[in-house]
């Protein structure tokens, strides 16, 4: 499904060139389940910023079902993040205005979904993740791990083909983080293709697959027996 | 995406927080209320002054001795030149003439049954009530063998006849107009309080000859008129009729070509059509000072949506994330700016025409809200909200998501 090859990024701070990934090569096939793992600078979430189209390569290509997705312009990313991946933040990204059921309705106002479509869609993503009840709550009413389970719902609103999450357990306590990670089993599971961003190696050994990040290379990439 | 969506989230973020918006649209309301109220004084003044220059009488020429001009005096005699045959001679000669008016006037004092009272006195011919479209409310207008003879017989006007008598009817009552006597013979009916400032009301009407003998003194030959109303048959033939009328003088006062003229005609619409024009740059000068609020507005506008969007970075970056174009961010906050213009406006304009509804009758003013004044307010408030929220939706949609994101 994904598949990048010699990917470089640079960023330019003040008069120097930051290398950010330095010729990276990888493929993901439909339904892995993969944790993306290295220290803070090594690239890994710039490659996760790439694979979702917030950012575009410095060199190399990264295609998408056959898609150079490197070449698109910004409406064509925004379409492409749009239908193909959705997102999970370490911070949740809730808008606090809005009810559970708003925010999870929220991409699928900008899919163009009718009104009673996407209303009926939310319920059962909310009945999904388990916050059937809460639907009318706004996020301070709920609590952290009620809140990503909010935002992971919201990531599956317009049913992408990667689910990119990062960090998703950062700011949750052990349990509701292993509740959380058992949610993202059953998605899995049920054929969803993960891309889990993490530092924490109890998360990684979670993944079926883990890729090692340095200075912005790959140093190693390993897939469990499960 | 739809429209309508973008509209509901830029509603939703108006309501989010009610003071705050509403302190923002306050100085679209100021500005466009001022612009209302203004728009609607001035307009008030034009009605007044076009009433007050039509109640002088409609299809009118007003012709008098030529003012002096340049730096000699030019002595006795000089703006006497009009003479009763001069009038003679208009009505004879001139077409579509429907009433030829010589007058003089001159400043009184009345006495009457014990009270006094200062007015103007116009020496008249019966033909002046059809020119001046003057109309008897009570008793009779002397006639013209009457005015010929000097008969000493008066018509005061309303104001006159309250500030003599009060409630009693003057008719036939004795009046010494600078000690000569006088019998009053009718009343004028109100022409109202439309003047310049002035009582239309204030006035006496006496014949011409008794005025000119009795009372102007010596000053004035016997055939000397001041001034002379001519009434053409309708609109149409007014500027043919001021034309004959200047081209029979310049004849009969032996005027030479090139030589300038030792009277002058004044047409009342050209007269009315110059003050209005007057009245209507003032009202665009008090709108214009107006609008400068409403700028003034614009500006607090683009202020909050600035920091609105500084605010709602993380929402912005958001948004991109889950799918929103440049495109679909930059109509939001536009729609977010011009909304909040827009109920400014809406609110400015309600309270611009009360305020002139109020100005109106505390000021004793007419009240002119003109009917394009809702359009144009909140076409204005429209444009405002696009001007001033342009630069903050564009630097809104220029975000990149990922710093956005990232930003607390």
């Amino acid at each position: 499904m994904i598949s990048v090859a010699d990917l470089t990024k640079v960023y330019r701070m003040g008069d120097e060139d930051v290398p950010a990934l330095a010729g990276v090569s990888l493929e993901i096939g439909r339904g892995e389940y993969v944790a993306v793992i290295g220290p803070s600078g090594s690239g890994k979430s710039t490659l996760m910023n790439i694979l979702g189209g917030l950012d575009r390569p410095t060199s190399g290509s990264y295609r998408f079902e056959g898609e150079e997705v490197g070449e698109f312009d910004d409406d064509q990313l925004a379409g492409f993040r749009r239908r193909r991946i959705g997102f999970v933040f370490q911070s949740f990204q809730l808008l606090p205005r809005l009810t559970a059921l708003q925010n999870v309705e929220l991409p699928m106002i900008y899919a163009g979904a009718a009104p009673a479509e996407r209303r009926a869609r939310a319920r059962e993503l909310l009945e999904r993740v388990g916050l059937g009840s809460r639907m009318g709550h706004r996020p301070t009413q709920l609590s952290g791990g009620q809140q990503q389970r909010v935002a992971i719902a919201r990531s599956l609103a317009n049913r992408p083909d990667l689910l990119l999450a990062d960090e998703p357990t950062g700011a949750l306590d052990t349990h509701t983080g292993e509740e959380v990670l058992k949610l993202f089993h059953e998605l899995n599971a049920d054929g969803l293709t993960l891309a889990i961003v993490t530092h924490d190696p109890d998360v990684a050994n979670e993944a079926h697959r883990r890729v090692a990040f340095r200075d912005g290379l790959i140093v190693s990439d390993e897939r469990s027996a499960a | 995406m739809r429209f309508v969506e973008l509209i509901r989230f830029a509603l939703g973020a108006i309501v989010a927080h009610p003071m705050r918006s509403g302190l923002t649209s306050l100085g679209v309301v100021i500005g466009v209320a001022a612009v209302v109220m203004m728009t609607a004084i001035g307009l008030g003044a034009q009605q007044r002054v076009t009433s007050a220059i039509s109640g002088l009488g409609s299809n009118l020429i007003i012709v008098s001795p030529s003012f002096q001009r340049g730096p000699v005096s030019q002595g006795a005699g000089a703006g006497m030149s009009l003479r009763d045959s001069d009038a003679e001679a208009i009505a004879r000669q001139v077409e579509d003439v429907a009433a030829v008016a010589p007058a003089v006037t001159t400043r009184a004092q009345l006495a009457a049954d014990g009270a006094n009272w200062n007015t103007r006195i116009d020496g008249v011919t019966p033909d002046y009530l059809v020119a001046r479209d003057l109309v008897i409310a009570r008793g009779r207008m002397f006639d013209e063998r009457e005015a010929r003879q000097g008969k000493k017989v008066i018509v005061v006007g309303p104001t006159v006849a309250r500030e003599l008598w009060g409630d009693t009817d003057p008719i036939g009552r004795r009046i010494r107009v600078r000690s000569v006597p006088f019998e009053v013979i009718g009343v004028l009916e109100s022409k109202g309080n439309a003047g310049l400032g002035q009582d239309q009301d204030d006035v006496a009407l006496a014949p011409l000859q008794a005025v000119r003998s009795r009372l102007v003194g010596r000053r004035f030959r016997g055939d000397t008129i001041q001034t002379m109303y001519v009434k053409s048959l309708d609109a149409d033939s007014l500027d043919r009729v001021q034309e004959d009328v200047t081209n029979l003088l310049r004849e009969t006062h032996r005027i030479r070509p090139g030589e300038e003229d030792d009277f002058q005609t004044q047409n009342m619409a050209s007269i009315l059509a110059t003050m209005q024009a007057a009245v209507a740059t003032f009202t665009v000068f008090l709108a214009a000072v107006a609008a400068v609020s409403l700028v003034v507005g614009g500006v607090g506008i683009m202020n909050i949506m600035l920091v609105s969007v500084t605010e709602r970075t993380r929402e912005i970056g958001l948004r991109m994330a889950l799918g929103a174009k440049r495109s679909d961010v930059l109509i939001q906050f536009a729609l977010e700016s011009v909304a909040l213009s827009m109920a400014g406006g809406l609110i400015g304009l309600t309270i611009g025409v009360l305020g002139a509804l109020g100005v109106a009758r505390l000021a004793d003013w007419p009240a002119a809200v003109p009917p394009w004044a809702a359009p144009l307010a909140l076409g204005f408030s429209m444009v405002v909200g696009l001007v001033f929220g342009a630069y903050p939706s564009w630097r809104a949609a220029r975000l990149d998501p990922i710093e956005a994101l990232r930003r607390e």
